[in-house]
C-alpha cells in the first residue's frame, strides 16, 4: 500500500516536472524542473531497492551536472525578447507523431501482459533480499566482472574533463591582435 | 475499522519515530543555529578582549530570541526585476537540505531519523550538496551583479573543496570498511583508537575542506562585506536571509557531525575500551565515566548560580537562576541512570536506566565534540586573514586534492601492509600517512615553483581578471 | 503492489517527453537538458530490471550511464560556450554555418 503511494506520487512529479521543463520559455525554470524529475527518478532508484544507485543520482546528477548547467545558462545570457516561443506547426505535427508512436509501445507493453505465454513473460519482480546489501554488491561488480569498463569510464571521464577545458577556455588575445 | 484508518495507524505506529524525530530536527536546528550564532558573537568578543551581547537577557542569553523577532517583522523586499518564482525558491532549498542530511546523522547509538541506512555517510553529503544548488539559484535569481558573481564564486568553491573533502574521507572509510554511520563508530570501537590518529592528514584535508564547504573564514571571500557586500545574500532581507543563515549555521552542525563521526569516535567516551583491570575494577571504570556529564552540567549550574548573584536587574537574576536550575535538572536527568546503573538495582527503574543510558551518554560525547569542532571553525575565523579568490582555488586543486589522494593510496597501501605483514596497525598507518604527506608536500612544492615561474614570465601578456573563472 | 509494467510505462512516458523536447525546442541547452531526460528514462528500466532479475548488472550499467552522461553535459556545454563566444547565439536555428 505504502509501496503504491510512493511509487505514484514519485511518477506523478517525474512526469509532471518533464512535461513542464519541456514547455517553459526561461531555460532556468526548466533546468529547476529537470531537477525535481531527477530528484522523483532518485527515488523509483529508491523504491526498487538501488539504494546506491538513489546517492549516486543525487551526487552527481542533480549535485554535478545540473549544477553545470545552470552555470552554463547564467553565462549565455540570452535576450528574454529572444526566448517568445511562436506557434509553429512543426512542433505539433512532432508531438502528435510522437505520441502516436508512445501509444504503440503502451499497447505492446498493455496487452503483452495480459495474454499469458506470450510477449513479455516477466510478471513479477525478483524479491529485494535478492540485491541485499546494495552496495556491497554493487562494489563486488564493480571491481571484479565489470573492472574493465570502470577503467574505461574512468579514462573517459578524464578525456571529457580536459576538453571541456579547452573548449571552454578563454583564448586570451594580446592588444595587438585584436 | 475503517481500512483506510486501519492502514494510516498501521503507518503511524511503524513509523512513529522516524516522524517524530523529524519533527523535532525541523524545529529544534533553527533555535540551536540562533544560539551557536550567540556562541559565535561571544567568542568573537572574547577573542578580541570585548565582551559582546550582554544586554538582551543575562549575558545576551536572550540575544538570538530578539534577532528572530527583528528577522520576522523587517519588510520584505524583493527586487522588481528578479524572477519571483526562483527568489522564493532558494533560500527554502538551501534550509531544506541541511535539514535533510540531519535526517541520517546519529547522536548517539540510536539516535537518527533514517534507522541506520546502508549508505549513511553518502547520504549526508549527497543532501548537504544539493545546497548549492539555493546559493546558485539565488544569486541569479536576485538580478544584481554582486549576487550573481559571488555565487558563482561561492559555488566554484564549494563544488572545488567538496570533492577534496569528499577524497579526504575516503581515506577513513578505507579503515572502517562500511558506509553505515553505525559500522563506522562500531569499527573505531574495534580499533580501539579514533581514526583521526589513524590518518591524520585525512582529518586536516577534512577540517580544511568543511571550512571552505560552509563559506567560513578564511574562505569567506564570497560573502565578505568589504568584498562583495553579502554576496549572494545581498538582495535578501528579513525571513529570506534568516533561511539563507541559518541554512549555512546547520551546515556546519552537520559538517561538524560527519567529522566526528568518521575521526572522532562518534558517540564514544574518550578510552571507550579501557574496562578497568586490576586495581581498578571494571564496574567503577565505567561507572566513573558515566558520571562526567552530570558532573559536566553540575559545573555549569553552579556557575549560573554564582553569576546569578552579579546581574544588575532582578529580572536577570531570575533568568540565571532558571538556567541554573535547568542545568541541574539535566545533570539529574543524567546523573540518576548511572548511578541506578552503578549500584545495580533491578525492577522498572533499573531496566528504564539501562536502556536509556547508552543514548543518553552517547548523544553528550557527540555533541560535546561536535562543539570542539565547531570553536574550531570559530577560532579559525578569528585569528586568520581572507584567501584571496585565486589563492583559494590554488589551494583546492593544486595542494589539497593531490594530497588526499596520495593519502588515498597510503592508507590503502598501509592497510595491506598490516594485513600481510603483521606490523603494528597504528604504527603503519602513522608512518603511511606521514611519509604520504612529505612526498605529497614536496611534490606541492614542486608544482608551486613552476606555477610560479610560469607566471613570472607570463606576467608580460595581460592577464585581465575574468571575474566568472576562479 | 507493484508490477514491472508500472515503471515500464513511467518511463516509456519520460522518453517520450524527452524526445519532443529534443526535436522541439530552439534553445540548445534545453535539448541538452532532454537528452539527459531520455537517459534518464533509460536508467529506470535498467534498474527496474535488474530487480525484475535479481541482478546486479543492471544497476552497474546505469551507473556507466551516469558517468556517461556526465561526460557527455560537460563537453557538449564547452561547445556551447565555444559557440556562444563566436555567434553570440544558442538558439538551434541560427546555427546555420554549413547550410549550402
Amino acid at each position: 500500500m505504502l509501496d503504491s503511494i510512493l511509487f505514484y506520487f514519485f511518477a506523478g512529479v517525474a512526469v509532471t516536472s518533464a512535461a513542464l521543463m519541456v514547455t517553459r520559455r526561461n531555460a532556468i525554470h526548466s533546468a529547476v524542473f529537470l531537477i525535481t524529475t531527477l530528484l522523483a527518478t532518485a527515488g523509483i532508484f529508491l523504491q526498487l531497492g538501488a539504494e546506491f544507485l538513489f546517492i549516486a543520482q543525487i551526487i552527481l546528477y542533480v549535485g554535478g551536472i545540473m549544477v553545470l548547467f545552470i552555470f552554463v545558462i547564467m553565462l549565455v545570457r540570452l535576450d528574454v525578447a529572444l526566448q517568445h516561443i511562436r506557434f509553429r506547426m512543426k512542433n505539433l505535427v512532432v508531438t502528435i507523431v510522437i505520441a502516436v508512436l508512445g501509444a504503440e509501445a503502451g499497447a505492446i507493453i498493455y496487452y503483452a501482459r495480459k495474454l499469458p505465454g506470450q510477449g513479455l513473460f516477466i510478471q513479477n519482480m525478483a524479491p529485494a533480499e535478492k540485491l541485499a546489501p546494495n552496495s556491497e554488491r554493487l562494489a563486488e561488480s564493480l571491481f571484479s566482472g565489470y573492472l574493465l569498463p570502470f577503467e574505461i569510464a574512468s579514462v573517459l571521464l578524464l578525456v571529457a574533463m580536459v576538453g571541456a577545458v579547452v573548449m571552454a577556455k578563454n583564448k586570451k588575445r594580446t592588444p595587438e591582435e585584436s | 475499522m475503517n481500512p483506510t484508518l486501519h492502514g494510516i495507524l498501521v503507518f503511524l505506529e511503524t513509523w512513529w519515530v522516524e516522524l517524530t524525530s523529524g519533527i523535532v530536527i525541523v524545529a529544534v536546528v533553527p533555535l540551536v543555529a540562533g544560539y551557536v550564532v550567540l556562541v559565535e558573537r561571544k567568542l568573537m568578543a572574547d577573542m578580541q578582549a570585548r565582551l559582546g551581547p550582554m544586554r538582551v537577557g543575562p549575558h545576551g542569553l536572550l540575544q538570538p530570541i530578539a534577532d528572530a523577532v527583528k528577522l520576522l517583522i523587517k519588510e520584505d523586499i524583493i527586487p522588481a526585476e528578479s524572477d519571483k518564482l526562483i527568489f522564493w525558491l532558494a533560500p527554502v532549498i538551501s534550509m531544506v537540505a541541511a535539514l535533510t542530511s540531519m535526517g541520517a546523522i546519529a547522536f548517539g547509538p540510536a539516535f537518527q531519523v533514517a534507522r541506520d541506512i546502508n549508505i549513511g555517510i553518502l547520504f549526508v553529503l549527497g543532501v548537504s550538496s544539493l545546497g548549492f544548488l539555493g546559493i546558485i539559484l539565488g544569486g541569479w535569481a536576485s538580478n544584481s551583479h554582486y549576487s550573481i558573481i559571488g555565487a558563482l564564486r561561492s559555488t566554484a568553491q564549494l563544488v572545488s573543496y567538496e570533492t577534496a573533502g569528499g577524497l579526504a574521507i575516503i581515506s577513513a572509510l578505507l579503515l572502517s570498511g562500511t558506509l553505515k554511520i553505525s559500522g563506522i563508530v562500531q569499527a573505531q570501537y574495534e580499533q580501539h583508537v579514533w581514526f583521526v590518529f589513524l590518518a591524520p592528514v585525512a582529518a586536516f584535508i577534512y577540517l580544511v575542506a568543511s571550512i571552505a564547504e560552509t563559506n567560513r573564514a578564511p574562505f569567506d571571500l564570497p560573502e565578505a562585506e568589504s568584498e562583495l557586500v553579502a554576496g549572494y545574500m545581498t538582495e535578501y532581507s528579513g525571513f529570506r536571509w534568516a533561511l539563507y543563515f541559518l541554512g549555512e549555521y546547520a551546515n556546519m552542525i552537520v559538517v561538524g557531525s560527519i567529522a566526528t563521526t568518521l575521526f572522532l569516535g562518534g558517540w564514544l567516551r574518550p578510552f571507550p575500551n579501557w574496562k578497568g583491570s586490576g586495581l581498578i575494577p571494571e564496574g567503577i571504570v565505567d561507572a566513573g565515566w558515566d558520571l562526567v556529564p552530570a558532573a559536566f552540567l553540575g559545573l555549569i549550574g553552579v556557575y549560573c548560580l554564582y553569576r546569578a548573584g552579579k546581574q544588575p536587574a532582578k529580572a536577570q537574576t531570575w533568568f540565571m537562576w532558571a538556567v541554573a536550575l535547568a542545568c541541574f535538572v539535566v545533570a539529574a536527568l543524567y546523573a540518576i541512570p548511572a548511578l541506578l546503573f552503578a549500584m545495580g538495582i533491578g525492577g522498572v527503574a533499573g531496566s528504564l536506566s539501562v536502556a536509556v543510558l547508552p543514548g543518553l551518554n552517547g548523544a553528550f560525547w557527540f555533541l560535546l565534540k561536535v562543539s570542539g569542532y565547531i570553536y574550531v571553525f570559530m577560532w579559525l575565523r578569528f585569528t586568520l586573514p581572507r584567501y584571496r579568490f585565486d589563492q583559494l582555488m590554488h589551494l583546492g586543486w593544486y595542494i589539497l586534492i593531490p594530497l588526499a589522494i596520495v593519502n588515498i593510496f597510503a592508507v590503502g597501501v598501509a592497510m595491506l601492509v598490516v594485513a600481510n605483514a603483521n606490523w603494528n596497525h597504528g604504527l603503519a598507518l602513522t608512518l603511511a600517512t606521514i611519509l604520504g604527506t612529505v612526498v605529497t608536500l614536496l611534490f606541492a612544492a614542486l608544482l608551486v615553483r613552476w606555477h610560479d615561474r610560469r607566471t613570472e614570465s607570463a606576467s608580460a601578456a595581460s592577464m585581465a581578471p575574468d571575474s566568472y573563472a576562479g | 503492489m507493484m508490477s514491472p509494467a508500472h515503471y515500464l510505462f513511467l518511463s516509456l512516458a519520460l522518453f517520450l517527453i524527452g524526445c519532443v523536447g529534443v526535436v522541439t525546442r530552439r534553445n540548445v541547452i534545453v535539448v541538452l537538458m532532454s537528452i539527459e531526460l531520455i537517459l534518464n528514462a533509460v536508467n529506470i528500466n535498467l534498474v527496474l530490471f535488474s530487480r525484475v532479475f535479481g541482478d546486479v548488472a543492471g544497476q552497474v550499467f546505469a551507473l556507466f550511464i551516469i558517468a556517461d552522461a556526465a561526460a557527455e553535459a560537460a563537453v557538449g556545454l564547452g561547445i556551447i560556450i565555444a559557440f556562444f563566444r563566436n555567434r553570440e547565439t544558442i538558439l538551434a536555428d541560427e546555427m546555420d554555418l554549413l547550410k549550402w
